[in-house]
């Protein structure tokens, strides 16, 4: 695959799908489309049956939250007072502003056999809570990813045959991949020699950031 | 006339033949599969969440703990991935000794999916020969890594160190005399190049001993020929990949159409099965070991002719010598902040697929410019496998079940994540 076509095919995606992508761009040689849910079914239909395009297998879908995109532990620039202390508590800095459109996204990684070629769209999710159309008929594959995304993420697959939790333990409460779960989750469990069963407690451990999170420019 | 209803039965999570922690819900019409619903998720670690709490590299032994079967070639993925944000590219030898190894470890797990799948299959002979050959490579990960299986070996703009120069050997001990030891030793007298090239010169006979037992058994034909049959349109459709989808005759192998690494230069083919059946894609797998086998003999004799660095001199991102240290005040600033803080990686996103023993295993990595990433998310192949177990059970008898669990390859560690 050379860089060349990428930007022409680039060129020709721009072309077909004119006012219902938020962007296009190429970088490290994968092009990437952003969307918004309600063009999701009809450009992913037209990607599969159209000849020129033929991506006939969906190799991933990815729940994504942009919640603390570009937010850091520690300002690095300048000197602070306050921030990280000892590896125990968090303090958040934001870099930028850095908009999305949605806090949630939902991307697709595309493969064309036939051309020998890649494709990633992205579809920013912006209604609460998140919601869009499934792709389940367009590519089977979607069924389990998709209830990946709705275990970990919390995005509603809708026309989805059967949206369950599929990762996290039966009767788990909350989506773990947010960004604001905690990383040592909520509640855990141990058996209770007392009622000779096991059970759930809250967490009794508590979270410490070894290593700081910081953004330098280099 | 009495009622006769289906009968739903609960397999695992707790079975020999489940691969690991597999609760499959059956339902039943007397031997006969109407449904199967696998309930996973009971090996759920949270990797990719643990890895956005952490500096880049110290996920890469997270990577190991994926599909415990095929460490490097998970470390691989998730290496190549950080070095196309940063912009990096690996010395030759360090891509050549990648390779190898990625290739080892595709012959580790070929055989060990071969053991499992025949012993499910009722003949155990197998399983004792294959664990034969799994010693051998796992000495080669030991003498290059210091581990057995959770090797850690790849780093971002190389590997860990270069290939020593001597095999560790056997002592003898109370149980083994000095001769059965020597004789154990025989190959370990050289380097390990030397004890790799001893490996793959046996290695083609053990297939052929393999081959002997199985291809032409009559018993082994019985439960493998015309199970889990799927079409190359239905396989493309439920995101097949890797010897699943080659077993249906689609030629495809990312090795070849989207060649990483050195894999271009190489000389090796891509075997594909016909009717897409458990069969096909038994001798799918015994042709790739063969292959693989043909790929490392290749990249020994480059090893031996190009010696060279194995890691990036950029000191950002590899650590600088530990002699360098001792003297360099810039190598130890680079050492100190390497080792606390990490390096911090362009922001970006990207997705690396590479060729997997089981399929297509793809990382995708979203960084917004910090030492740890936003989200990592991978895509394993045993995952979508596993997903497409109704369509390849359906009309089948309880006892093929099996059979098709340990066609897919599935390892729980890379399904569950």
């Amino acid at each position: 695959m050379m860089s060349n076509s990428n930007e022409h095919f680039l060129e020709r995606l721009r072309e077909r799908f004119s006012g219902k992508l938020l962007d296009a761009h190429l970088h490290w040689g994968q092009i990437t489309l952003e969307l918004m849910p309600e063009n999701l079914l009809e450009i992913c239909l037209a990607l599969r049956e159209e000849k020129e395009f033929a991506f006939d297998q969906l190799s991933d879908v990815c729940g994504v939250d942009y919640l603390d995109y570009g937010k850091v532990d520690w300002e690095t620039r300048d000197t602070t007072s306050t921030g990280f202390s000892r590896g125990v508590t968090e303090g958040v800095f934001g870099k930028e502003a850095i908009t999305f459109p949605a806090r949630f996204a939902s991307v697709y990684h595309l493969l064309s056999l036939k051309h020998n070629r890649r494709l990633r769209l992205r579809c920013f999710i912006p209604s609460d809570p998140p919601k869009l159309s499934s792709v389940v008929d367009i590519w089977a594959s979607a069924n389990w990813f998709e209830r990946e995304a709705f275990d970990l993420f919390g995005i509603l697959f809708e026309g989805h045959p059967d949206l369950r939790r599929i990762l996290t333990d039966y009767g788990f409460i909350g989506h773990p991949f947010r960004k604001d779960f905690p990383l040592e989750g909520n509640v855990e469990v141990r058996y209770d020699p007392d009622q000779k069963r096991v059970i759930y407690q809250p967490v009794t451990i508590e979270n410490r950031v070894l290593v700081p999170r910081v953004i330098r420019d280099a | 006339m009495p009622e006769i209803k289906n009968m739903t039965l609960n397999f695992g999570p707790q079975h020999p033949a489940a691969h690991g922690v597999l609760r499959l819900v059956l339902e039943m019409d007397g031997e006969v599969i109407q449904r199967a619903d696998p309930h996973i998720g009971l090996l759920h670690r949270g990797t990719e969440k643990l890895a956005e709490s952490k500096p880049f590299n110290q996920s890469i032994g997270y990577m190991d703990r994926m599909d415990y079967l095929s460490m490097m070639c998970n470390e691989h993925a998730y290496v190549l991935a950080i070095e196309k944000l940063l912009g990096v590219t690996p010395p030759r030898r360090a891509q050549y000794i990648r390779v190898m190894f990625a290739e080892i470890t595709r012959i580790l797990n070929h055989v060990f999916w071969l053991a499992a799948h025949s012993l499910d299959c009722g003949a155990m002979t197998v399983f004792l020969y294959a664990f034969r050959e799994r010693e051998d490579l796992l000495d080669c990960y030991e003498a290059v890594s210091g581990t057995r299986m959770h090797a850690t070996y790849f780093r971002p703009g190389g590997v860990y160190r270069d290939l020593p120069d001597m095999m560790p050997k056997y002592q003898a001990s109370k149980w083994h005399s000095q001769e059965e030891v020597d004789e154990h030793n025989a190959d370990r007298c050289g380097s390990l190049l030397d004890f790799i090239e001893a490996f793959t010169e046996r290695f083609p006979g053990h297939v052929d001993e393999y081959e002997t037992l199985l291809t032409d058994n009559r018993i082994w034909k019985q439960r493998t020929v015309g199970i889990g049959m799927i079409s190359p349109e239905r396989a493309i459709q439920l995101g097949f990949t890797g010897c699943m989808l080659r077993g249906s005759g689609v030629e495809w192998d990312l090795r070849r159409k989207q060649p990483y690494e050195v894999y271009s230069e190489l000389d090796f083919d891509i075997p594909v099965g016909k009717e897409g059946d458990c069969y096909d894609r038994y001798l799918v797998h015994i042709e790739e070991m063969r292959q693989s086998n043909r790929i490392i003999r290749q990249c020994v004799e480059w090893l031996r002719a190009n010696p060279g660095p194995v890691i990036h001199d950029d000191h950002k991102i590899s650590p600088p010598r530990r002699e360098d240290m001792k003297g360099d005040m810039e190598s130890l600033i680079h050492h100190f902040k390497l080792f606390t803080e990490g390096y911090c990686v362009p922001a970006g996103e990207v997705y690396v697929p590479t060729e997997h023993p089981k399929g297509e295993f793809g990382v995708y990595l979203i960084s917004d410019g910090a030492n740890k990433p936003y989200r990592l998310k991978v895509r394993s192949a045993a995952f979508t496998h596993l997903s497409g177990i109704n369509e390849l059970v359906q009309g089948h008898m309880l006892a093929d079940v099996v059979a098709v669990l340990s066609t897919l390859d599935i390892v729980f560690g890379e399904v569950d994540r």
